[in-house]
């Protein structure tokens, strides 16, 4: 997804990061009904910052996200109340929420909490 | 020998003197206390609570696991439970409690059994359609196992009643469908010290959770949930749809953490919150989490300087609004009156012969179960990523390229919301003439209950 590689200041070339993507709760729904994404992103962001998960939401609502219902999903910037941000199945709260800053391989995990019973 | 006989006799004496008045309820003395070393041959004390021969052999089984022992088994007798909701979890969660010998059980809930709870609600029956579910449900359980004490609270748990009716118990299982209700449990329980057992389920999902576990250690409802979700994002299982054993599965997973916190198992990682995701139809079904800890900043189970900390006072006094909190449900009112027809108005226009275009926007899942005769179905979603788009009204144009534009359309869904919308769309967009295009009030459902063309299956 967008450039494979991306010259950096110095010349040397970061790599895309490869990373799992996974949606549960009924999110799913906003991505193609589909629960379990592999992509490639651009390991630099567009001023050479290593991106972080603020950077990914936004990647997602641009390239992964074909439903229009982006209010779902984000709100006011962040994401929405009622979803759980999960990096390696650990709360983002325990690694720092959207200043964490990706690693090649990462599953990050999008639960929208359920309410019925 | 007779001296022995002498003393059983006594002991036996004692021991029927005490179990009538324990009967007429005077009797708060422990019933056998001077026999610790020797109890009686049926009876096994401990503080209050005992075992009949009969409980011996009914709780064997999970007696005989070292998980629970005799001392688990006590601590189950000991134990109050509430169960707030005896619906989809709920059933299930009671049924397994209740057969594990709790000493009290309490179920709160202020509906009636309708015959589509039936596939999930488990304890509840054909015969019992009509019963309040809490009067249903303590029949069932009686039935399964007659030790607990079953209490039945017929009654919406509110701000007004919930710290009245929780102080009574040690344990709270949230088995509950809405936000507003489960931040409710959530403060109460966290005021009156008592740990939470919440799960919840949809569609082909569940999540668990064990909250305030233990009671000022572990984290609580908001502590990871602070702000609710958008009303609008809120979806019932009436709307999206629930697999039975998905949520049954869930209320026995909440029967377990409760047996586990009961008899407190000494494997569980104080202080550490997981929560469970379950999907049936996930590449691998079952994943565990690691949640955050409390927060100190938590309004409910946060320091208790802050201004806006959650008392027992702001709930009772009626502070807490917690419907507003959650954003209500609106009920959609997008049409004038004019712009609707009855579902009987609409049968008369069949009848009448008039030409006219049937719109059913409900999804195709739905729309396969049952349909009106001769109905366009498209999708409301499909309506719904339009209203995003510039080109709205052209793309909603070319939907109806074919369809002729001189006859009058009637939209319909489920109940009667998605259809205003959309039949607003297209009187917006201009495809068809705007006083012709119309809502069918309360959808299929509606048509279905009238019985305007007769039978037709309500789902
Ligand atoms: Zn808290």
């Amino acid at each position: 997804m967008g450039e494979q590689q991306d010259p950096s200041p110095n010349g040397i070339y970061s790599k895309p990061v490869s990373l799992n993507i996974e949606f549960s709760g009924g999110l799913e729904m906003l991505f193609s009904n589909q629960r379990s994404h592999h992509i490639q992103m651009p390991a630099k962001g567009p001023s050479k910052q290593p991106v972080n998960i603020g950077f990914l939401v936004r990647h997602l609502c641009e390239n992964l996200m074909k439903d229009k219902r982006k209010d779902l999903f984000v709100l006011e910037d962040r994401i929405r109340p009622g979803i759980l941000v999960l990096i390696n199945d650990a709360d983002w709260e325990l690694e720092g929420e959207e200043e964490y800053l990706i690693q090649d391989g990462d599953t990050i995990l999008f639960v929208s909490t359920l309410h019925g019973g | 020998m007779e001296t022995s006989l002498e003393a059983e006799n006594k002991v036996l004496k004692k021991r029927i003197s005490e179990l009538e008045a324990q009967l007429a309820g005077h009797s708060d003395r422990p019933l056998v206390t001077s026999q610790k070393s020797h109890p009686p041959p049926n009876i096994v004390s401990k503080g209050e609570v005992k075992l009949s021969l009969e409980e011996y052999k009914r709780y064997g089984r999970q007696m005989i696991l070292p998980e629970i022992g005799i001392e688990g088994q006590m601590s189950l007798k000991q134990s109050r439970v509430l169960i707030v909701g005896a619906g989809g979890l709920g059933c299930p969660a009671a049924a397994y409690l209740a057969g594990a010998g709790v000493g009290t059980l309490g179920i709160i809930d202020h509906d009636t059994v309708e015959n589509s709870n039936l596939h999930r609600q488990i304890i509840h029956s054909t015969s019992r359609v009509g019963m309040m579910k809490v009067v249903s449900a303590v029949t069932y359980l009686r039935d399964l196992n007659p030790h607990p004490n079953y209490v039945p609270h017929i009654e919406p748990l509110t701000t007004e009643n919930s710290l009245r009716i929780m102080a009574e118990y040690d344990l709270v299982l949230d088995c509950t469908d809405h936000p507003a209700i489960r931040y409710l449990i959530n403060d109460v329980a966290v005021i009156m010290g008592v740990p939470i057992v919440s799960a919840s389920a949809l569609r082909t999902d569940g999540q668990l959770v064990v909250l305030n576990n233990p009671p000022g250690v572990g984290p609580c409802y908001r502590c990871i949930w602070p702000r609710p979700p958008p009303a609008e994002s809120v979806v019932g299982c009436g709307e999206g749809g629930i697999l039975g054993p998905v949520v049954g599965l869930m209320g026995v997973m909440q029967a377990i953490e409760a047996i586990k916190i009961i008899t407190k198992n000494p494997v569980r990682d104080i202080g550490r919150t997981e929560m469970t995701l379950f999907a049936a139809y996930g590449a691998s079904p079952f994943r565990s989490l690691k949640m955050r800890g409390r927060k100190e900043g938590c309004v409910s189970c946060g320091s208790p300087e802050r201004a806006e900390k959650i008392t027992r006072e702001s709930i009772e006094d009626g502070r807490m609004d917690y419907v507003a909190f959650c954003g209500g449900r609106v009920g959609v009112q997008v049409l004038h009156e004019g712009e609707r027809v009855s579902v009987a108005e609409y049968q008369e226009v069949v009848d009448s012969g008039v030409d006219h275009l049937l719109l059913d926007v409900r999804d195709e899942t739905q729309f396969g179960i049952c349909q009106l005769a001769g109905s366009l179905n498209i999708p409301y979603a499909e309506f719904e990523a339009l209203k995003y788009e510039d080109s709205e009204a052209e793309e909603i144009k070319s939907k109806f390229r074919d369809q002729p534009k001189d006859r009058p359309v009637y939209v319909i869904c489920r109940l009667g919301n998605d259809s205003q919308i959309v039949a607003r769309q297209l009187k917006e967009a201009g495809v068809f003439p705007d006083d012709r295009v119309f809502d069918i009030k309360g959808g299929i459902v509606e048509w279905a209950r009238s019985g305007v063309a007769g039978e037709f299956p309500e789902y």
